[in-house]
């Protein structure tokens, strides 16, 4: 059976060969500069370090994973066929075009807005000044849209409305959830995100003080927040006293030593002395003191300053942003960033790959950043394509245990949740419309089981999907695998069960869903004694194979 | 409801797992150079109970009062069961207990953040990018697993928080998070239980061969974890989560079931059936600390009667039992607050000098050590510091400070980094 499988893997990839292949051979980088440029980085860190890198991936594997990585979850056994059965050299780059066209724009749209949802607010669903749904809308809209991503950036750190798309509000803007639920307290919450997300600067422990152990001083912290202080999240009220949303504006602001002019700000240093603080960005830029909104003067002079306009300015020109980005999304699809945490980027905690993570930086700001640009050339790269079979040559290349990553082979991570609870709905084809904001609803719920939060006016959160013993539990016992698992007419399945032919064909179909490849030797003959176990009850020992299916290793871990 | 087999079926249910259990590499990379009597320890197993307090509680509002100072607040201290200890004046359950207990008041720290401070303060190691380090949980439980044998639960179990993970100990070592209710979900398997021995038989398959594929320790970690999962399933010791079950009196003694009994009082008596059913390692989490604002009114009116009373009722219940010798119990928060109150009438983050409490195990109990400043902004005796506490925590149980990791790139790390036993608090 292994034997049928590889030879017909094998006739895939001979028939490939030839005329085509030299073209393949000639230029692995279909034919893109960067992902050229990606390779040869990757490579020399290889020669670097004396690592031989894995081989690559089967084209099954390589399938899922850019499924998974792309849009969220598994491809369907459809999606599965026609590559493997796609004899083009550049049918890699051929479908990564596809999950990055028309085709997929709201599976695209709905796993980015999932994944930048847990970025910009968490996953706790408790704090009563952001909108998820609000949040969703408005992601949901710019990854459709392929916002370029200095855009997004500014129009969430200056966004002014409504957070919440409700009858009656006619301002509403989605974006404003990223800071509305982060204003307490001078916009601490506002300053620390905003300075993590988008230039990988960890500003919050220089709140309270200078940083132990970086060039941080207490003073950045302040000149960052400075910044968010025309910034203002006021509750709007129902007759009834509800609060019906929380609106985002931006206000004059006096200072706190009386001149509106020169408005600033007064911090605490932990003896007890105060000190001054007026907008500076982290590179040292200084914007006008004033605290007034832009407005002429009677002879005509600009004057004022929008803080938060100035700010997204700021971002947008730092060499910083794309960097922060670029690491992000290195790390979403490599499983490892260039940096650990993938958020910090100050000069203490140096990149494995410091040439890369420039260079990639460069392009994607000279790609106007296109955030479907730097996607393509991330999944078209060798790292990516490579392996996660560990060989002699590459094995101390393990990022678990403390050393660099060098991405000499495809490092394993399990499935995020939201990845695994879309994948069963497509393994088991239960494949309907569920891109909208009912789905997500559905899908919150599902994920509030694995929720934790830490108790802290921070609103911390994690998550024990993460291996745990609870996570198996789901998957053993849990409604959506029984779902899943379900034996009723017309479901899946019924329908593999129905579909006629032997049953080795029918278990074929299961592990091509699930894993997609088809079982080894030893699992055909553990597949057959459930056969037998279950006494001619077929769609009963479809549905225990199928179970082991799910639980398995393979199955939730992205390899 | 519960479907899954006990007694005769339950042996052949496990037989058919032992094929993924024995996936699993040799257990650990781990010199364990505990020497005990193993016929002494199945009598006597050590536990250890973490009273988290997550968000930083004021602890010159509790256990280091200031009276008269201008930092010190509205409280008055009142005295204790311990000779010469006085502790706030809302803790006066707490104040009957005292005897048990030691307070630290020398705690001296740098991590004011909740992220670093909540790591710091469970591993005894500063945040590092390059290796996770494990926590407390699952620090004790590995060297304590050994010796309870019939353990089926996990050996680490949170109660109502994340704790910090098992780091380069691996996911096998992870805490079992439940709510304060003992809920666990998706316990029930739903099928006849040799159907599912027969699907887990199919599974193990599956999981060797990937593991067999050498893809990394995370596909091992897998099957660790599936094979834990199905002795927790088939378990007895499973009863240990069902806190209602305890008669009236006892529920009593936590204030449970009075108006405003908290989750923390419900996780206080699980901890105690946990520990008497052989977990090694229990944390209850307490959050609302975070006191920013108006921090008197809420520790007065809130924070500090929940305390006490759950508190109280762990320390007295397990010393009636006889377990309060063999159950280590520390209390502490990631830090503490300011000795200076802000503007709102509350208190910052604060990391400087601050207390923890302990007591239980092979502590000495009724004392106080170290001094605090009048004010409460120095250590004026001996600072203390995470790792000097862990070292601490482990001696009362008789784990060896000589314990090293070894972790899997051969880098050797002394358990409890280093961290030197304080002297004062064992006789």
């Amino acid at each position: 059976m292994v034997r049928g499988w590889r030879l017909f893997v094998a006739a895939i990839v001979l028939g490939a060969v030839g005329p085509a292949s030299a073209v393949v051979a000639g230029d692995e980088s279909f034919g893109i500069p960067q992902v050229r440029f990606i390779n040869e980085q990757v490579s020399a860190g290889w020669a670097d370090a004396g690592l031989e890198p894995a081989a690559e991936a089967t084209d099954g594997e390589w399938c899922r994973r850019v499924h998974l990585d792309v849009i969220g979850r598994i491809p369907t056994g459809g999606e599965l066929q026609a590559f493997l059965s796609d004899s083009s050299p550049a049918k890699k780059a051929d479908l990564v075009a596809r999950l990055l066209g028309d085709d997929y724009v709201d599976e695209y749209a709905r796993n980015w807005m999932d994944v930048w949802t847990t970025v910009l607010i968490g996953r706790d669903a408790d704090n009563d000044n952001v909108s998820r749904p609000g949040m969703r809308q408005w992601l949901r809209r710019a990854f459709s849209k392929n916002m370029p991503c200095d855009r997004f950036m500014e129009e969430l750190v200056t966004a002014t409305g409504s957070n919440t798309n409700k009858e009656g509000i006619d301002n509403f803007n989605g974006a404003t959830n990223f800071l509305s639920g982060k204003m307490a307290e001078d916009g601490v919450q506002a300053t620390a995100k905003t300075a993590q997300i988008f230039l990988g600067v960890q500003v919050q422990c220089t709140q309270c003080h200078n940083h132990p152990f970086n060039k941080g001083k207490q003073n950045q912290f302040w000149e960052m927040n400075a910044f968010f202080r025309q910034a203002r999240a006021l509750r709007r009220f129902e007759q009834t006293m509800d609060v019906q949303s929380i609106e985002m504006v931006d206000q004059d602001f006096a200072g706190e030593g009386g001149d509106p002019e020169a408005a600033e700000i007064y911090y605490e240093l932990r003896n007890g002395l105060k000190k001054v603080a007026y907008p500076v960005f982290v590179d040292g830029t200084e914007i006008s003191p004033d605290g007034y909104l832009p407005y002429k003067t009677e002879d005509g002079k600009e004057k004022g300053a929008n803080r938060r306009r100035e700010l997204a300015r700021l971002i947008g020109g730092s060499p910083l942003f794309p960097k922060a980005i670029v690491n992000r999304m290195w790390a979403h699809f490599l499983g490892y960033g260039f940096t650990k945490p993938i958020d910090d980027l100050g000069e203490h905690n140096p990149p494995s790959h410091p040439e890369l993570l420039d260079g990639l930086a460069e392009r994607f700001r000279e790609q106007s950043f296109d955030l479907k640009e730097l996607v393509r050339w991330i999944v078209l790269s060798k790292p990516y394509a490579l392996s996660s079979r560990v060989t002699a040559k590459n094995a101390k290349d393990d990022p678990t245990l403390g050393e660099k990553p060098k991405f000499s082979h495809f490092y394993l991570r399990q499935m995020r949740a939201e990845d695994l609870y879309e994948s069963l709905l497509t393994a088991t084809e239960a494949d309907q419309s569920r891109a909208g904001e009912a789905a997500s609803k559905k899908k919150d719920e599902w994920l509030r089981q694995f929720i934790i939060a830490f108790g802290t006016d921070e609103g911390d959160d994690a998550t024990t999907f993460n291996g745990s013993i609870a996570q198996v539990l789901m998957m053993f016992n849990g409604d959506i695998v029984k779902v899943a698992t379900g034996t009723g007419k017309g479901g899946f399945l019924d329908r593999v069960a129905a579909g006629g032919g032997k049953n080795s064909a029918k278990i074929d179909a299961l592990y091509l869903a699930a894993l997609a490849r088809k079982p080894s030797a030893k699992e055909v003959a553990a597949a057959n004694k459930l056969m037998q176990d279950r006494k001619g009850d077929a769609i009963g020992a479809l549905q225990d194979i199928w179970w082991a299916v799910l639980n398995s290793n393979e199955f939730i871990i992205n390899h | 409801m519960f479907t899954t087999p006990h007694d005769i079926s339950r042996r052949h249910f496990m037989s058919h797992l032992a094929g993924a259990a024995a996936l699993a590499a040799p257990a650990t990379a781990f010199t364990n150079s505990i020497l005990a009597n193993a016929a002494d320890m199945k009598k006597r197993h050590k536990s250890a109970i973490l009273l988290w307090m997550g968000g930083g509680p004021s602890t010159m509002d509790i256990w280091d009062l200031k009276p008269g100072s201008a930092t010190g607040g509205p409280f008055k201290q009142i005295s204790t069961s311990a000779d010469g200890v006085a502790i706030c004046e809302h803790m006066p359950l707490m104040a009957k207990q005292m005897h048990h207990m030691s307070i630290v008041r020398s705690m001296s720290t740098r991590e004011a953040d909740h992220m670093r401070g909540r790591y710091y303060m469970h591993t005894g190691y500063v945040p590092n990018p390059n290796v996770e380090h494990p926590s407390y949980g699952a620090v004790i439980a590995h060297e304590l697993a050994e010796q309870v044998p019939d353990l089926e639960i996990p050996p680490f179990v949170s109660v109502g928080s994340g704790s910090v993970g098992p780091g380069f100990l691996g996911m096998s070592w992870a805490p079992f998070v439940v709510d304060s209710n003992g809920n666990v979900r998706n316990l029930d398997v739903g099928i006849d239980p040799v159907r599912m021995s027969q699907r887990l038989e199919m599974l193990a398959t599956i999981e060797k061969k990937f593991i067999g594929e050498k893809r990394g320790g995370v596909a091992e970690d897998h099957a660790k974890v599936l094979d834990k999962t199905v002795r927790l399933m088939t378990s007895k010791q499973m009863e240990a989560f069902k806190v209602a079950k305890e008669p009236k009196e006892v529920l009593e003694k936590y204030g449970i079931g009075e108006r405003g009994a908290s989750g923390f009082a419900r996780g206080c008596l699980m901890a105690r059936r946990l520990v008497e059913a052989g977990v090694p390692f229990v944390e209850v989490d307490l959050g609302g600390w975070d006191n920013h604002d108006g921090i008197f009114p809420t520790l007065a009116d809130r924070k500090l009667p929940e305390l006490d009373r759950a508190m109280s009722g762990l320390v007295a219940d397990l010393a009636d039992r006889g377990l309060l010798d063999d159950t280590a119990i520390v209390w502490m928060g990631e830090f503490s607050r300011t000795p200076n109150i802000n503007g709102n009438g509350g208190r910052d983050h604060w990391a400087r000098s601050w207390s923890v409490v302990v007591g239980g195990g092979g502590f000495k109990r009724g004392v106080v050590v170290g001094e605090t400043s009048s004010d409460g902004k120095e250590v004026v005796s001996e600072p203390y510091s995470s790792q000097d506490l862990m070292a601490s925590v482990l001696k009362s149980l008789g784990i060896s400070l000589e314990t090293t990791f070894t972790a899997k790139n051969g880098r050797p790390m002394k358990i409890a980094n280093s961290g030197k036993v304080i002297k004062e608090l064992f006789a």
